[in-house]
């Protein structure tokens, strides 16, 4: 067993000064196979380059002699890169398959040259190369998979952080009136968000009323319940009035059967309502223009 | 469809994303099933409270979602399961306003009234499963064209 051990690991180490040797004829024809072809569109000097980054990489992993590592230190020259190919094959439709299947591809030309090495491609020296290029091939792919989900991964934990700036908006609807239109699910994170931007609102706006507006909020349980009570008791302590509006009939239901006491809470059915109860407060009255006035 | 008859769906209960999306799941087979909008409410408030208890006090678990048909009417059942440290005094529990994690006290006790049907089977060391059924109500449904 050992014996054949050893055979791998020096057919390994041979693939390695195989590709070292032929880099510049593999990076020729890789650089036609549609991996490199769809990415680098714009000129075949930029596909070959990055071809041979490939090749490099490849040929400093097998050396090492651990091509089954995704880890080796070879492979990190080019996980920016693969990344980047990764992610433009996947801005242009590519599904996670067919970008694997893409990476396979690289593989039949690099078999090619090699089997072109021997004088009989059957000889069993032949075939321990064949299989240890096939190894690293695949572990080439493995990582070209890793870098892309972890691509994805990033992009995901941004959105999610951009959605809980961009979700909660604070607006101005009048002079000390102010306005906090709540969207989807009131996690801890984003009711934490929304308290502290409504209480540096209330002070910047000097605002007298504050009016939390739970239209888009899909469920009020327990714990947003609390979230809402605890953001209105902070407003309360700046001087600001809390008015809580947007209660739809079923969450009004809901809220009744839970249990849950808004007592202290001053709720309104529309945000329409809540404003002319705010402006009320204040003294301001809206109402229609006189016909006289229309007319002129 | 996700409401499909016997089909028992299950979710993995462990963080708040997963909370969000039973909840999504839930009010997807209410709506699915022709529950109004008020009963998907209640039942959606109900689920996000189990399935919090199960995250916060049970450590994490699952959440099963069971469409149910006895031949007369059609229903959905929901099971929070988890393999936490369970409950000592179940009756405290129930307790309006009783608390072991801060909240308002009101998430057993208040799902208990935001459904038809409410079973919690518990032991200390042995976990908590708590059940809720939500029957579709078998009002006869309005003709149109007739007064």
């Amino acid at each position: 067993m050992s014996e054949r051990n050893a055979a791998h690991e020096l057919a390994t180490r041979q693939v390695g000064a195989f590709l070292a040797r032929r880099r510049e004829q593999l990076a020729q024809r890789w650089a036609d196979v549609p991996l490199f072809r769809t990415v680098f569109t714009l000129s075949r000097d930029e596909a070959v380059e990055a071809s041979k980054a490939v090749v490099d990489a490849l040929a400093a992993v097998a050396s090492s002699g651990r091509p089954e590592d995704v880890a080796a230190a070879g492979f990190g020259a080019v996980r920016d890169q693969l990344g980047r190919m990764a992610a433009s094959r996947a801005r242009s439709g590519s599904s996670p398959a067919r970008i694997a299947e893409e990476v396979a591809a690289l593989r039949s030309p690099a078999t090619e040259l090699l089997l072109a090495e021997f004088s009989d491609p059957s000889e069993p020296q032949a075939r321990e190369s064949v299989l240890a290029l096939t190894v690293l091939m695949g572990t080439l792919r493995l990582v070209v998979m890793e870098t892309a989900l972890n691509a994805g991964e990033d992009l995901i934990a941004r959105q999610r952080e951009q959605l809980l700036e961009v979700a909660t908006p604070v607006i101005r609807l009048w002079d000390g009136v102010v306005a906090v239109p709540l969207i989807g699910t009131l996690d801890s994170a984003r009711s934490q968000v929304v308290m502290e931007s409504l209480l540096e609102t209330i002070v910047a706006q000097r605002a007298r009323y504050a009016i939390l507006d739970i239209t888009g909020v899909p469920t009020v349980d327990s714990l947003v319940a609390q979230h809402l009570m605890k953001t209105v008791a902070a407003a309360q302590l700046m001087g600001a009035e809390c008015i809580l509006s947007g209660i739809r009939p079923a969450i009004a239901q809901t809220i009744v059967h839970l249990g849950i006491d808004l007592g202290p809470v001053t709720t309104r059915a529309g945000l329409a309502d809540a404003l002319a109860y705010a402006l009320g407060r204040l003294g301001i009255e809206v109402s229609p223009r006189t016909t006289a006035a229309v007319r002129r | 469809m996700s409401a499909r008859l016997g089909l028992t769906t299950s979710f993995p209960i462990g963080s708040d994303a997963d909370l969000a999306w039973a909840r999504h799941q839930v009010r997807r087979a209410a709506a699915g099933l022709g529950f109004g909008l008020v009963e998907q409410t209640k039942l959606l408030t109900a689920a996000s409270e189990l399935a919090r208890n199960t995250l916060v006090h049970g450590g994490g678990g699952r959440m099963e979602l069971t469409v149910l048909d006895d031949g007369q009417a059609r229903g959905l059942r929901l099971s929070c399961i988890d393999e936490g440290p369970g409950i000592r005094d179940i009756d405290l529990a129930m307790t309006d306003g009783y608390t072991t994690g801060g909240g308002l006290g009101l998430g057993l006790s208040g799902a208990k009234r935001l459904v038809q049907e409410f079973t919690l089977d518990s032991r200390p060391g042995q976990g908590t499963t708590v059940t809720v059924t939500q029957w579709l109500s078998a009002l006869p449904v309005p003709r149109s064209g007739v007064l």
